[in-house]
């Protein structure tokens, strides 16, 4: 296992280790398991070289460098970087250099971190495999016969290889968190508006955030410390102060109430390797001392239903912005019309294509109130629901992902049954919320009962309560460390 | 997947996809049909809930006319937005002709 970034960048900041070495122990990982696992759509060798130079110059000038020097951090590629190709693993952005940076690129280079390369996704991040990838499928590390997750499967990939410590990827209804648990790491969805997103390529906008993957609960706090707080160029950004959760992640779980959500544990489809991983959580953190009980929520049975008309709702929309004038593939046609549609045809993979076209319908005069507007009651119905359970907790727990990694291809030819995947992670993206997947132990897949794959449980928590989350998360780490294999 | 569904026929997917800008090929038409069909289905479980005087949510948060100080600063730099386009033309994005007019 190589250093955590906590380790990196005390090491750094204190002479004992250069960022220029970090690097290179990192690039040569790449090197080595890179082929085989295709974590990335671009490896930023130079910069991060040149990126760790100037990180030591400092060091070495004694001015102050961030808490994340030297630390290599991987990006999913939708997320902006000036002058350097952004796809969203898409052919309809392929080759465009985005003339800014995202303001969480920004935040990361003012801590000193080091962008190590851009990561696969599935297209524009509507996936929970990355085989949407227009570049090629993303392996999972712990077995390169299946799939990483998604979408931010190449995030997830790059730092269950030890490619990079850290990494960022974004969550519309589970793109972190999934991954995270199918790959083994810790993945975390801040609550909306947490976090900017400026310079996040837009997916389905009142659900989007973008949030840390890390080897460890410390670490993804770290990074969330970093990439938090307003950005006047995100109009839906908070306004005030978000809480830090470094500080305060060794103060336990004493008294803090927890419930397990019925309707996502026992809900059919889940693994029953899956569900005893969730009761075993529960019963680690009432040993630690929290109180844990079981609660309903009853709409969030409906949040799948709700979600796939509301996130291909706002992505019909937002990608209505590639039509070939601007930026980005061209394919030509004898009027303007012509040209877009062509453009989009040929620009765009089946699952963009079945995301705009399911979302344009739902928008469609004689639908809207039928599928959107019934979709927008919902969700009010699950925010409600959840309000109510908070009264009686503090946080909830629940399975991340219905089952560990799936095999490649599995899903492919069935829409529905991939979407099934988000089943767990969706309720918090439509309610805002921030949630989180730790890794709690492994289970054997169903389908072939050799090989021990990851299983992740996922923490969710009021909006703004990451602090409190972070703490229960670092609980339910030591008691799935202090079990070992045994879990 | 299940059969198929009579909830979103041919001609709708063709409709959509002029409405979508998508110049759907003959086999995606087909693929499509089915496919949504499927998928409307399961989304359609919405309509089991009963909402009556539930208002609707379209954003997490509470915000209305976010607003900041006035304040002009420089764009984006004109040659560094041409150089993204796919076609230029005298300092200008060129595009092929709109309805009605001489090519």
């Amino acid at each position: 296992m190589s250093a955590t970034a906590f380790a990196i960048a005390a090491d750094v900041r204190a002479g004992a280790r250069s960022a220029r070495d970090v690097v290179e122990e990192h690039l040569a990982e790449i090197s080595e398991r890179e082929p085989e696992i295709h974590a990335f759509n671009l490896v930023l060798a130079d910069e991060a070289r040149s990126a760790a130079d100037s990180v030591d110059s400092a060091v070495a000038a004694g001015d102050s460098v961030g808490p994340l020097a030297g630390v290599p951090v991987a990006l999913k590629d939708n997320l902006c970087t000036r002058g350097i190709p952004t796809t969203c693993s898409s052919r309809i952005l392929e080759g465009w250099r985005p003339p800014y940076d995202a303001t969480v690129v920004e935040r990361l280079r003012s801590a000193g971190a080091i962008i190590i390369g851009k990561t696969n996704l599935d297209e524009f991040a509507m996936g929970s495999s990355t085989e949407n990838s227009a570049f090629g499928v993303t392996r999972n590390p712990r077995d390169v016969a299946r799939v990483p997750g998604g979408s931010s499967g190449g995030s997830a990939a790059a730092v269950a290889a030890g490619l990079a410590p850290l990494a960022l990827g974004s969550d519309t209804g589970g793109s972190i968190r999934q991954p995270a648990a199918l790959c083994g790491v810790v993945g975390m969805k801040p609550t909306y508006g947490a976090v900017s997103r400026y310079g996040l390529v837009a997916f389905a906008s009142s659900l989007d955030q973008i949030g840390p993957l890390a080897s460890n609960v410390s670490d993804a706090a770290l990074l969330f410390d970093v990439i938090r707080g307003h950005d006047p160029r995100d109009s839906t950004s908070i306004a005030g102060r978000i809480e830090p959760v470094t500080a305060t992640l060794g103060q336990g779980v004493s008294g803090v109430r927890v419930g397990i959500v019925e309707e996502l544990t026992d809900a059919e489809g889940i693994a029953d390797d899956v569900r005893s991983a969730v009761e075993r959580a529960g019963a680690a953190l009432a040993a630690a001392g929290a109180d844990v009980d079981r609660v309903s929520v009853p709409s969030t049975t409906y949040g799948l239903s709700a979600y796939y008309i509301i996130a291909p709702a706002e992505a019909s929309s937002n990608l209505a912005r590639y039509d070939g004038v601007r930026y980005g593939l061209r394919v030509d046609g004898d009027d303007v019309a012509t040209m877009n549609a062509n453009t989009r045809d040929a620009g765009f993979g089946a699952e963009v294509k079945r995301r705009i076209m399911l979302g344009t319908y739902a928008l469609s005069a004689g639908y809207y109130d039928a599928y959107y507007g019934q979709a927008q009651r919902v969700r009010t119905l699950i925010i409600r629901d959840f309000a109510s359970a908070y009264e009686r907790f503090d946080v909830l727990l629940s399975p991340t992902a219905p089952t560990v990694a799936f095999e490649i291809g599995a899903k492919v030819s069935d829409p529905l049954a991939m979407y099934m995947s988000d089943v767990c992670t969706i309720p918090s993206n439509l309610a805002g919320h921030p949630a989180m997947s730790v890794p709690f132990g492994t289970a054997r897949a169903a389908e072939s009962p050799g090989s021990e794959l990851p299983v992740g449980v996922q923490l969710l928590a009021p909006s703004l309560r990451e602090s409190l989350m972070f703490r229960v998360a670092r609980v339910v780490e030591a008691a799935a460390q202090a079990a070992g294999g045994t879990l | 997947m299940s059969g198929p569904s009579a909830r979103i026929s041919r001609a709708d997917v063709e409709h959509v996809a002029r409405l979508a800008r998508l110049a759907l090929t003959a086999e995606e038409t087909e693929r499509l049909t089915g496919e949504l069909g499927v998928i409307l289905d399961h989304a359609a479980m919405v309509s089991a809930l009963d909402t009556a005087g539930v208002p609707p949510t379209s954003h997490p948060l509470p915000l209305v006319n976010v607003l900041r100080d006035d304040i002009p600063r420089p764009g984006l730099e004109r040659g560094e937005v041409l150089a993204a386009a796919p076609a230029v033309e005298g300092g200008r994005i060129r595009v092929p002709r709109i309805l009605g007019e001489a090519p």
